[in-house]
């Protein structure tokens, strides 16, 4: 655990449903507890971190635990802020940014939105932050799913390419060199044991290799189910034919959540085969809605496994 | 049930939030349509393989593939590839070849078609209405992309339409940087920040791809408008796809808000994994007698517990859905002991979508 919370920056990606705020948020707080001032950067308007803290996180680095804080990236604001620190003038960039050129030509420019995101997040794990913020030792990244997500890693690189020379390649250069740096970035990708998911991990973890030669520093399957009954208690279980119709249904349970535990823990083992980087696993959790003192027991699950 | 949502459609959109089983739920639908003997073609534009996963294919291409599924109609599926439909749409509407390939070598242009989001959903819609005008298919059904805003999508045709309509293609449609600098005072000044803040060399890319593609607006506008058209025509159904879980919902029932106010036409819910209710009462004594191991009896009951709670929370967050969905239906599919991915599954799930 140690040499990844080293890092500056951690990005949570993986598919869409898989818990990335879950294990961004389980990270953050783990990040936290040791002493470190950490931030958690939500982007595309996901407002989820706000809801599993109980906190409202509309403005600006909300302290959501001690040491923990949240950043919503709205890529409007994100442009702003780098044309001042571009032009090193507030008059500029009211002149540029309020003229209609500069909205049609960014509106349609593809890819800018992605890129001044990635700027404010590579911007938030800075020591000297240019847009004069606060200093954090860690920023954790909760990612958009699996394609857009790798869209948003692409677009520095692209844009270093594409602009070449000047100010915009610079800065595009600079921050694809920090995340390809794995003393400076690190990459979590979150999971289910499941079928489709282990099959996305897996090929997202070829993707990234292959675009951008980067590897993902730990899966992390979420939600796996207990393996709480052996072979010879469902045997039993399953030869039960007597009993009150709540009785069946209670037998029924069992024995479908064994199933379920059992093909889980088979994706798991195949995930453990096909992948490169190292698997660790969260226990499911057994409420419908995450409270505050369910993410702290991920969390220390988390540290006590990566 | 689905089937009376899909009577006399040719075109169904699946839509929804990551990870409710929606790519899964699109190929179900279209077994369970090709095996009452229609010809259906499934389209994703999902680069996961989920699709090709669940149908039990090796792989899947732009091409169609016909699915082994022994139907009475038949079953086919693809997986869009939205870079090659965008130069395919760019060479349609090309005046000559010179801009076509002005296009098609523009970095700005390959970053667009490749990349960005909002473009592959616009291409998806594309296909969807070529497919739809070859008519070769009873049926299409879309697989949408998983976007975190699920909207994205209905609004891509209106966006590039905006774009392709916008000042910044007719600023630069004069060749080169020409065409800034006649703008006068104002724009003078904008354009020197500009270069300032951005360098020359992107300026001159934007510049030649904006120049290139003005000539191709009228094309682009009428096609974005045949797609709307598309969409909200009566022969279109969207289903809406969804778990219990409450963001899910939230993001379901506000999603069939949009789509009403779009005027869209909306068939109805599918709500899977679904646990089921289970009856009242306390097994405990029954079980510790019936089993006579008192260890494994509070086992059994501890994973009742924990099911029957999940289980309540689950009616209530659809109860809500319901609520929100006045009239239009819903359909349940039950958690199921194994998730599906394959023709097995599609076919168990089958029942609660046809049933």
């Amino acid at each position: 655990m140690a040499p990844l919370l080293d890092k500056r920056l951690i990005l949570v990606t993986g598919k869409g449903g898989a818990g990335k705020t879950t294990v961004a948020a389980a990270l953050g707080l783990a990040a936290a507890r040791r002493g470190k001032r950490v931030v958690l950067c939500e982007v595309a308007e996901q407002k989820r971190l706000g809801a599993l803290f109980a906190v409202d996180t509309e403005h600006a680095e909300t302290e959501l635990a001690p040491g923990l804080f949240a950043v919503s990236v709205d890529p409007e604001q994100a442009k702003q802020e780098w044309l001042r620190y571009q032009l090193k003038s507030r008059t500029l960039a009211g002149v540029l940014g309020g003229s209609r050129l500069f909205q049609y030509l960014t509106a349609a420019a593809p890819g800018l939105s992605e890129l001044v995101t990635m700027g404010k997040v590579w911007d938030l794990a800075q020591l000297e932050r240019r847009t004069g913020g606060s200093v954090f030792d860690l920023a954790i990244v909760d990612a958009p799913a699996t394609g857009h997500g790798l869209a948003m890693l692409r677009a520095p690189s692209t844009f270093a390419a594409v602009a070449r020379v000047g100010p915009v390649g610079r800065q595009a250069e600079k921050i694809d060199r920090s995340l390809r740096d794995p003393a400076h970035t690190g990459v979590l990708t979150a999971a289910l044991p499941e079928e489709m998911p282990v099959n996305e991990t897996v090929e997202f973890e070829r993707a990234l290799r292959r675009e951008l030669g980067m590897a993902i520093d730990a899966i992390v399957v979420n939600a796996l189910h207990p393996e709480r009954f052996k072979r010879p208690d469902v045997e039993r279980l399953e030869g039960l034919s007597a009993g009150s119709t709540v009785t069946r249904a209670a037998v029924g349970a069992a024995i479908s959540e064994h199933r379920r535990a059992r093909g889980e823990h088979a994706q798991v083992r195949r995930l453990r085969r096909a992948a490169g980087a190292p698997v660790v696993t969260l226990p499911r959790i057994f409420e419908p809605e995450l409270d505050r003192d369910d993410l702290e027991r991920l969390s220390a699950e988390l540290e006590r496994r990566l | 049930m689905i089937g009376d949502w899909l009577e006399r459609k040719e075109v169904c959109i699946c839509a929804g939030s990551g990870g409710v089983g929606k790519t899964t739920t699109s190929a179900a639908i279209a077994l369970g349509m090709a095996a009452r003997g229609r010809k259906v073609a499934v389209l994703t534009i999902d680069p996961a393989k989920r699709l090709a996963n669940s149908l039990g294919l090796p792989e899947l291409g732009n091409e169609e593939r016909l699915v082994k599924a022994n139907v009475e109609g038949e079953l086919w599926a693809m997986m869009l590839d939205p870079k090659r439909t965008f130069d395919e749409i760019v060479d349609w509407h090309a005046p000559d070849e010179r801009t076509r390939d002005a296009v098609l070598s523009n970095r700005i242009y390959q970053e667009l078609s490749n990349a960005v989001a909002g473009s592959q959903e616009y291409m998806a819609m594309e296909k969807l209405h070529e497919l739809h005008q070859e008519g070769r298919y009873d049926l299409l059904v879309l697989d949408t992309p998983p976007t975190r805003n699920a909207l994205d999508f209905i609004d891509a045709p209106k966006k590039l339409a905006a774009f392709i309509d916008s000042r910044a293609l007719q600023l630069f449609a004069a060749p080169g940087l020409a065409g800034l600098k006649v703008l006068g005072r104002g724009s003078g000044m904008v354009f020197s920040v500009l270069t300032r803040a951005t360098g020359i060399d992107l300026l001159e890319d934007l510049s030649t791809f904006f120049a290139s593609f003005a000539g191709m607006t009228e094309g682009f506008r009428e096609r974005a408008e045949r797609v709307n058209a598309l969409l909200a025509d009566s022969r279109s159904a969207f289903v809406l796809v969804t778990s219990p879980r409450a963001d899910a919902v939230e993001e379901a029932g506000w999603f069939h808000h949009r789509l009403l106010d779009a005027g869209l036409p909306f068939a109805g819910v599918v709500a899977n994994r679904v646990r089921r209710a289970a009856p009242r009462g306390d097994p405990s004594g029954e079980l510790t007698a019936l089993l006579g191991d008192d260890a494994l009896a509070r086992r059994v009951m501890r994973t009742f517990e924990e099911e029957r709670r999940l289980a309540a929370q689950d009616r209530r967050n659809l109860a809500d859905l319901r609520k929100r969905l006045g009239r239009k239906p819903m359909i349940e599919v039950p958690h199921l002991d194994d998730d599906v991915h394959d023709i097995q599954g599609l076919r168990r799930m089958d029942e609660y979508l046809f049933g």
